[in-house]
């Protein structure tokens, strides 16, 4: 026991010094990469919606927006493709997996790496591997908020 | 059928064994074995990847792959073609036949150690496997060594490999994942080594003196990104084991080299053994800040099975053969982590295991 | 009209990286994942339009909010509550999903033609 113990106060120890003499990355400059590279991303998406508003001006904002999405989601999963989209993310950080680029950068390069083990149990299998988290949080946690919504109208 | 399997088990044992070994005082405290019999270091053999052979060691690389696909479907089965190459490359310099191979040990980082498996299967030789993450090679060096050793066989092959695609695979995200390392992080090194032990020398005159088992050592470190920090304590167990049982210190080494801590790991490292009571000097070295210079971006340097391998086997063979340097001491660190124990919120075990290398 | 363009592309920047900035934090900072700031962002959306803040956010920062993830949260949010409204009960199961089927649609299909056509490629 009372070696378990020191163990214990051994293992505390030696990972406080390692986090004082672990670098960390410069803050401010991946702070600042993070803004550049997010920023850009959402001014596409902006540029992208005020293009669709102006040459479909019948189309309503919602359906807009989808169109949006789907052409972002498009493009990221082209450059990944070509290789490009991880070397912007690998200097823009949070900048790159944030935006919903970010969401399709995952999806795709799950689905491409895993193409050696055949399009069915490779692909198909490992296709939501990296965004399933969202995928999955997102559907449980916008039901909640659905039932939410509905029991407030209903007590209200 | 038992019986008769274990009566030629002891007929092998009285016929080969060596009245030597009986004399040895092995005490179960002691981490260390010198090897009585000579084991030369007859030949080695290192390919690496394009990332490699741009480095600082470049020139002193067997084969430099410029595609590290090789031109295959997959990066497994280009990482099985560079641990072939380096098998076929050694045994090939040191002037053995095929024939006269006794038995191959080696591992590699995949699951089931797989590339290595896979190159086995084309020899008809003895083949075992070991899994010891980063020192693998360290391990199968004192397999090989215990088997000649012993009188059990005369030459016998280790080699290792890894494979920048496929750890990343393994271990962490998909290739074309964008995903920012943190500085601390390390880079697979793409690449495979092989070295040929033997009985006999050839004229180089390069042995295996001693060798240091590690135990298994957990300080409690749970970042994957951060393997220097995980491994520095296990490599620092072995080496303070190694010169209290030896009576040495780090001063006889010429050489002492680390596999793959990385910077900030061996940094620790330098911390850890000063408060143990040794220092280490200019002699201490780490093959992972040795194969990649610092405008490379691999953070704190390389990591893999692969990196020491290659490393040991070119540049620090290279430099015992010119007799620059008369003794190394070589430890390769591994991490004993799975992707899914580190999900479960396991601590990173880890263990390293030394050899010492010299040349009469 | 165009330097009403401007203002609102300059806002969209700025809110939008300000949301990357964040996340940005929060890897250095502690020891989250992307995966899990990911889903702390997403549920962000899902909260924040539940209780209907992120409508009027939309309004003044329009891509600034919903091209991070958390407009993706907030898409599945209000698919929920109006298909929770419109079929009862059942309908917050499915309205997520409906609305934001056209991008993970699109997700799933092109990247499994980009599947067919590149490979992944080591890194230098």
């Amino acid at each position: 026991m009372k070696n378990s113990e020191q163990t214990k106060r051994r293992n505390e120890r030696y990972n406080e010094y390692v986090k004082s003499i672990t670098p960390l990355s410069s803050t401010l400059k991946s702070l600042f990469h993070a803004f550049l590279i997010g920023g850009t991303i959402c001014i596409l998406g902006q540029l992208i919606a005020e293009t669709y508003h102006f040459f479909l001006p019948d189309l309503d904002l919602k359906m807009v927006a989808s169109y949006t999405s789907s052409t972002l989601i498009t493009l990221a999963i082209i450059l990944t493709g070509l290789g490009w989209y991880d070397i912007i993310a690998r200097a823009g950080g949070a900048g790159a997996f944030l935006p919903i680029t970010g969401f399709a950068n995952a999806m795709s390069s799950a689905s491409m790496e895993f193409k050696t083990e055949g399009l069915i149990f490779g692909t198909s299998v490992k296709l939501f591997s990296v965004v399933g988290p969202v995928v999955v949080n997102g559907i449980v946690w916008s039901t909640i908020a659905g039932l939410v919504r509905l029991l407030w109208s209903v007590i209200f | 059928m038992e019986k008769i399997l274990c009566k030629a088990k002891n007929m092998l044992r009285t016929d080969t064994i060596n009245p030597v070994i009986e004399n040895k005082s092995l005490s179960p405290k002691k981490q260390t074995i010198s090897f009585n019999n000579p084991v030369y270091i007859v030949s080695s053999m290192s390919v690496v990847g394009q990332k490699e052979g741009k480095g600082p060691l470049k020139d002193y690389f067997d084969i430099v792959y410029l595609d590290d696909k090789l031109k295959e479907k997959t990066f497994e089965k280009a990482e099985t073609i560079m641990l072939k190459k380096s098998i076929d490359g050694a045994i090939k310099k040191s002037g053995l036949e095929f024939t006269e191979l006794d038995c191959m040990i080696g591992g590699d980082l995949l699951n089931q150690i797989t590339s290595s498996q896979y190159v086995a299967r084309e020899y008809s030789v003895p083949f075992l496997g070991v899994y010891s993450a980063c020192s693998t090679m360290t391990e199968s060096l004192i397999l090989g060594s215990i088997l000649i050793d012993g009188g059990y066989f005369n030459n016998v092959v280790c080699s290792t490999c890894s494979h920048f695609a496929t750890a990343e695979r393994q271990f962490r995200y998909p290739l074309e994942y964008g995903c920012q390392r943190p500085p601390y992080a390390q880079w697979t090194v793409t690449g495979a080594g092989s070295m040929v032990l033997s009985s006999k020398d050839n004229g180089d005159n390069i042995k295996i003196k001693q060798a240091t088992l590690g135990k298994v050592i957990d300080f409690g470190t749970s970042d994957l990104n951060n393997m220097g920090a995980a491994m520095a304590p296990a490599a620092c167990d072995t080496l303070v084991a190694l010169f209290t049982e030896t009576n040495t210190r780090p001063e006889d080494y010429d050489f002492i080299i680390t596999g793959d801590l990385g910077k900030l790991g061996s940094d620790i490292l330098r911390e850890l053994i000063r408060e143990k009571g040794f220092n280490l000097g200019k002699n201490y070295h780490d093959c992972g800040c040795l194969i990649f210079d610092i405008t490379q971006k691999c953070y704190q340097g390389g990591s893999g099975a692969g990196c020491s391998a290659t490393v040991v086997g070119s540049f620090i063979l290279d430099k015992l053969k010119k007799g620059e340097i008369k003794n190394v001491a070589y430890l390769a660190t591994g991490a004993l982590m799975s992707s899914q124990s580190c999900y479960q919120g396991e601590t990173i075990p880890c263990i390293s295991h030394a050899v010492i290398i010299e040349r009469c | 009209m165009w330097w009403e363009l401007i203002l609102k592309l300059l806002l969209v920047f700025i809110s939008g990286g300000l949301l990357c900035v964040l996340a940005e934090i929060l890897i250095i900072k502690t020891t989250l994942t992307p995966a899990k700031i990911l889903v702390i962002f997403l549920i962000a959306g899902i909260v924040l339009e539940t209780f209907g803040i992120y409508k009027p956010l939309l309004n003044i920062f329009n891509a600034g909010v919903s091209v991070p993830i958390v407009g993706f949260g907030a898409g599945l949010a209000e698919g929920a509550i109006k298909y929770a409204t419109e079929y009862g009960f059942i309908g917050a199961f499915a309205g997520g999903l409906l609305n934001t089927a056209f991008g993970v649609g699109v997700a799933v299909v092109v990247s499994y033609i980009i599947t067919l056509i590149f490979s992944p490629k080591t890194k230098k």
